[in-house]
């Protein structure tokens, strides 16, 4: 292998933050902070990280890859609650959606053969796929959001009309989840033409054979796939009922 | 005639912000009533409790001779329909608003009974097709209308319906209420200030700063 980013040349890398600093500062976008916390988040998660997998990698035990899919889910759980601000159990039902979204396309793919069940691969796939699931549940929620808010009006009518709470709410839910699963299926259209993206291009840098790399960013296209639409099609279906009481009223 | 709902102190209050004081009202099953008052006295929070589209704060409400909260708030709806002032039609045309009423029942729609609806407010079958945004405000307030009685609800609740229609759209929806509630026995309560149908009330009940009085 030939990867050879040293310590000097990250070093010198690290002037590229300083293009976005500039940036920020001289448009008086006030991201500065934001964008110092940014990377210094990003460096000592990185680092952490690393090594915990490092770690992980040379035990190889079942019990210590659990845990750490568990911990990634729990992350991306926690994400995709804040974007449901306003949402009651927001952070349940992301657990249960992401959880279910990835325990599934894993077990398929493990299934498949696609990939063993060594913790250099099961996690790493864990985390690509909770991403995505996470990504696409926090956009699903703050459509819910809009929606409720903007369409109050049309949901409150159809209730009045004796819809029950699926009813009043399905259009809404629907546009939801086309929401959350957009990202996927648009990046889904444009892969290779536009992003080579992260698993295909490290195969890439690592010396893989561009063709094998394919193979492997195909199936990542199609567990993305899988995933994104179980959870946003969980999250919005376990979340909508929060939008009313009890009493069936719209809160 | 016997009371078909019953409402015995009900308040209604928002942080502390008391809406609705102490409501004492029976409602005669066939009862054609006109309520007024001046706005913001509370009428279309007390309509919409009796709806159930809001829960009273106290106070008892009998519908049928059992309490508001012993029903399931949906099959409720579907006895004590509620017509707001400025109605939103959803959907593309026509059809889909009157498709709604039939589909959350999961039943075909009666081609045959939509187009009767229509002609009772002076609509016909070709108004279906119409797209819901090239419609006059007093065609959607009657597609509007039609929807909530397509299934004949026992208790018809209109929140300033006519308000903004014309003298021949009112007309139109005068009569078809009065046929709703002579020949369909529907039980209707018209809040409302028009001077025109004031005069013609029957019944008439008066909400002012969340007290009612009935007055006729
Ligand atoms: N959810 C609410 N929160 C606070 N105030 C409300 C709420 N709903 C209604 N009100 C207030 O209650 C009063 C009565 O409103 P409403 O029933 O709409 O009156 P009306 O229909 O007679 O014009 C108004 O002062 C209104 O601002
Ligand atoms: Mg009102």
């Amino acid at each position: 292998m030939n990867l050879a980013v040293n310590n000097t040349s990250l070093f010198l890398a690290a002037m590229l933050v300083l293009v976005a600093l500039g940036i920020s500062l001289w448009q008086k976008l006030g991201l500065d902070k934001d964008i110092v916390v940014g990377v210094l988040r990003a460096i000592v998660q990185l680092v952490i990280v690393g090594y915990v997998l490092k770690y992980i990698f040379r035990i190889d035990n079942v019990w210590l890859t659990l845990a750490m899919i568990g911990f990634i889910i729990f992350n991306a759980a926690w994400n995709a609650k804040k974007r449901g601000a306003g949402i009651p159990h927001a952070l349940p039902i992301s657990l249960l959606a992401i959880l279910i979204s990835t325990g599934v396309t894993l077990g398929v793919l493990i299934l498949a053969g696609a990939i063993k069940l060594i913790p250099s691969q099961v996690i790493p796939i864990s985390g690509m796929i909770a991403s995505n699931s996470m990504v696409a549940i926090g956009l699903a929620y703050r459509s819910l959001n809009t929606q409720f808010r903007d369409q109050r009006q049309a949901v409150l009518e159809r209730l009045a009309l004796g819809a029950n709470l699926l009813d009043a709410s399905i259009t809404i839910v629907r546009e939801a989840i086309r929401t959350g699963m957009a990202p996927t299926i648009d990046s889904a259209k444009t892969v290779g033409l536009v992003s080579l993206p992260g698993m295909m291009s490290g195969l890439i840098f690592a010396g893989v054979d561009p063709v094998r790399a394919i193979k492997y960013q195909i199936m990542v296209t199609f567990m993305l796939l899988s995933a994104t639409s179980l959870g946003a099609i969980i999250a919005c279906y376990l979340a909508y009922r929060n939008f009313y009481n009890e009493r069936k009223q719209l809160k | 005639m016997s009371a078909l709902m019953t409402l015995t102190k009900v308040n209604y209050q928002v942080g502390s912000h008391h809406i609705l004081h102490d409501i004492d009202w029976e409602i005669q099953a066939g009862a054609h009533i006109t309520m007024t008052g001046p706005s913001g006295s509370g009428k279309s929070t007390l309509v919409r409790i009796i709806a159930a589209m809001i829960s009273k704060t106290s106070g008892e409400l009998i519908f049928d001779g059992q309490p508001i909260e012993t029903y399931d708030p949906i099959m409720y709806r579907r006895q004590v329909s509620y017509c707001f002032q400025q109605p939103t039609l959803f959907g593309e045309t026509v059809a889909d608003n009157l498709a709604f009423p039939y589909q959350i029942r999961k039943q075909p729609v009666d081609t045959a009974h939509v187009q009767e609806a229509l002609e009772n407010v002076g609509l016909t079958a070709a108004t279906l097709t119409q797209r819901i945004g090239d419609l006059s405000g007093g065609e959607r307030q009657r597609v509007a209308l039609i929807r909530n009685i397509l299934f004949l609800p026992k208790i018809l609740l209109l929140d300033e319906v006519t308000a903004g229609l014309d003298e021949a759209n009112k007309t139109i929806v005068h009569q078809w209420l009065k046929h709703m509630n002579r020949d369909h026995h529907v039980t209707t309560i018209m809040i409302t200030h028009d001077a025109g149908e004031l005069a013609a009330a029957q019944r008439m009940v008066t909400v002012s700063a969340g007290r009612l009085e009935e007055t006729r």
